[in-house]
C-alpha cells in the first residue's frame, strides 16, 4: 500500500489526519480520510451536533474580467446573472448533449470575479473543457492549489464558528458567503455543504489550514464537534439525495434525468449556453427516465453497480446505495423508465445473485427540520 | 493481542476447537478494517462447508466482505442473535460475536491454520 500512497496527492491536513488515527483511502487521486472514530458516530454527529471535514481535494477555478459573466452564462446551465456579490449557486457544466462534464458551485465575489468549485477527480478535465470553450475578455485560472477547504457541518456549526469570526453568521443565508477573517486568517465562509444539514465551507490558504482545523476542533469540542471522513460525507449526502458525480450522473446521463432540472435556467435573459438545445425540450416534456430514490424492502444492502430488475427484466443498475445510518435502512438511487418511476413502484435489486424487493420512495430520504 | 486458545486464517477468521466442534468468527483486526458492521448473512443449519468455501457475508456501512470457512464440517449452530445485532461484531469479535459452530469433518485441517503469534505476525506485515 505504501507504494501507491506515494503517487497520491495530499491535502495540507494529511499529517493532522494521520495523527488523529484516520483510516486513509485513495479518493479521486488523493490520499483522504474515510473515517476517524467510526462512520456511524461521525454521521450522527453531523446530524445532531457537528462534524468537521477536510474537503481540500475539491478544485477551485477563478474567472476574472469584463467577460467573466458572459463566459459563465455560456458554459454553465444556471442563470449566473441572478447572483449578487456574496451569493453562490449550484450549477453544472453541460456538454452539447445535456450531460454534465461536472457539477459545480459558482460564487460571485465581485461583478467581474467568480470562483468555481469543482470535483477533485474532474479538475484537469473541467479546466481543459472550459479552456476549449474559449474564455473571452476574461481569464480562467486554476487556483486549486491556493485553497484548502474545511466543511463545518451540523446544527451546531454556527454556534461553533461564531467563536472564531466576527463575520455576521446569523445573517448569512443558505448559499450566501462572506469574506473576512476566521481565527485571524483571511477566509471565504460559504453557507453551503453536502450533508443535508446547516453548515459552512471555509476556504483558507493551505498553510493556514492545519491551525484552523485544530482551532475549530478545540472550540467545537463542548458542542460535540468531531472530525468526519469521506465515508460519512457520502452517507450524509445520499440521505439528503444529493447527486455524486461519477456515480449518479456522468457524461452519459442528462441533468434533467438526474433530477437537476431546477439548475437548468429557462430564463431568456440567460441566452444561449452549451447544452441548451438538448436540455430545454427535456425540461419541458420530461425525460424518458428518471433518477429515483428507493428503499430495499427485503434483507440486504444495495450498492453502486448492483443490477436493477423491473417487471423481471434488467433495467439498469444502482448508482448509489448504502446503509443509511440516521434512517437505519438500506437506501439508494437508480434510473427507472419514466412510466415506472412513481413513488410506490416496486422492483428488484440483485444483491450477489439474489433478487431483493425494493420500492421507490419520496426524496430527499432525510430532510432536516428547520 | 489475539487469543491463544484458537487458530486463525489469512482471511481473518478464527476457529476455536472444543471436542469435535469448531466455533467460527472473524478477528478484531477484521472488524477494525471493516468499520461499523451493519449487516450479516450466515448459512443455514445443516449445510456442509468445505474449508475455504464462502459461508456468508459481512457488511459495514462502506464495505462488503465474504466469510470463508476455516475448516470443513456441518453447520450445527448459527448465532441468530448476531444477525439481529450485527454491531456486536465491533464490540466483541472474539466472544459474543461468534458466527457459526461446525462439526469438524477433518480435524487434521487445523494444522494448516495459524496460531495467535503467527497470525499477529501476518497482520503486522499486512498493516505495513
Amino acid at each position: 500500500m505504501e507504494t501507491s500512497v506515494g503517487t497520491l496527492r495530499k491535502t495540507a491536513l494529511n499529517a493532522a489526519h494521520r495523527a488523529l488515527g484516520a483510516k486513509m483511502v485513495p479518493f479521486g487521486g488523493w490520499d483522504m480520510p474515510v473515517e476517524y472514530s467510526g462512520l456511524i458516530a461521525e454521521h450522527m454527529a453531523v446530524r445532531q451536533q457537528a462534524g468537521l471535514f477536510d474537503v481540500s481535494h475539491m478544485g477551485e477555478f477563478e474567472v476574472v474580467g469584463a467577460g467573466a459573466l458572459a463566459f459563465l452564462q455560456r458554459v454553465t446551465c444556471n442563470n449566473v446573472a441572478k447572483l449578487l456579490d456574496g451569493q453562490a449557486q449550484y450549477s453544472a457544466l453541460p456538454m452539447p448533449n445535456g450531460a454534465p462534464v461536472d457539477d459545480v458551485i459558482v460564487l460571485r465575489r465581485a461583478a467581474e470575479r467568480f470562483l468555481l468549485v469543482v470535483n477533485a477527480s474532474n479538475i484537469q478535465k473541467d479546466f481543459g473543457w472550459l479552456m476549449a470553450q474559449g474564455p473571452q475578455a476574461c481569464e480562467l485560472r486554476n487556483r486549486s492549489d491556493d485553497f484548502a477547504l474545511l466543511a463545518l457541518q451540523g446544527p451546531k456549526a454556527e454556534a461553533i464558528l461564531r467563536r472564531l469570526t466576527a463575520i455576521e453568521l446569523s445573517g448569512l443565508k443558505y448559499y450566501h458567503f462572506a469574506e473576512g477573517e476566521v481565527d485571524g486568517q483571511p477566509s471565504i465562509v460559504s453557507r453551503t455543504g453536502y450533508t443535508g444539514e446547516d453548515g459552512f465551507e471555509i476556504f483558507v490558504a493551505p498553510e493556514r489550514a492545519e491551525a484552523l482545523w485544530h482551532r475549530l476542533l478545540e472550540v467545537g469540542k463542548e458542542d460535540g464537534l468531531i472530525p468526519a471522513g469521506l465515508g460519512a460525507r457520502d452517507t450524509l449526502r445520499l440521505e439528503a439525495r444529493m447527486c455524486l458525480y461519477g456515480s449518479d450522473m456522468d457524461e452519459s446521463t442528462s441533468l434533467i434525468e438526474a433530477g437537476l432540472g431546477w439548475i437548468v435556467s429557462l430564463d431568456e435573459a440567460k441566452g444561449e449556453f452549451v447544452g441548451k438545445r438538448a436540455l430545454l425540450p427535456q425540461k419541458k416534456d420530461g425525460p424518458s427516465r428518471r433518477l429515483v430514490g428507493f428503499e430495499v424492502v427485503g434483507r440486504g444492502i444495495a450498492r453502486h453497480g448492483h443490477p436493477v430488475h423491473l417487471g423481471g427484466d434488467l433495467s439498469g443498475s444502482v448508482t448509489s446505495g448504502s446503509f443509511a445510518p440516521y434512517l437505519q435502512k438500506s437506501i439508494g438511487l437508480c434510473y427507472l423508465p419514466k412510466a415506472h418511476a412513481a413513488v410506490g413502484t416496486e422492483f428488484e435489486v440483485e444483491i450477489r445473485g439474489r433478487r431483493v424487493p425494493a420500492r421507490v420512495v419520496p426524496t430527499p430520504f432525510y430532510k432536516r427540520s428547520q | 493481542m489475539f487469543p491463544q486458545d484458537r487458530r486463525y486464517t489469512k482471511d481473518h477468521e478464527w476457529v476455536l476447537i472444543q471436542g469435535d466442534q469448531g466455533t467460527v468468527g472473524i478477528t478484531d483486526y477484521a472488524q477494525k478494517q471493516l468499520g461499523d458492521v451493519v449487516y450479516l448473512e450466515l448459512p443455514e443449519l445443516g449445510r456442509t462447508l468445505n474449508a475455504h468455501e464462502t459461508f456468508g457475508t459481512v457488511e459495514s456501512v462502506k464495505a462488503v466482505s465474504e466469510l470463508f470457512a476455516p475448516v470443513s464440517g456441518e453447520v450445527i449452530e448459527v448465532n441468530g442473535g448476531l444477525v439481529a445485532k450485527p454491531e456486536t461484531l465491533n464490540r466483541d469479535p472474539h466472544g459474543e460475536a461468534w458466527m457459526i459452530r461446525v462439526k469438524l469433518a477433518n480435524p487434521g485441517q487445523l494444522a494448516d491454520l495459524l496460531d495467535a503469534a503467527a497470525y499477529q505476525a501476518y497482520v503486522d506485515a499486512e498493516a505495513k
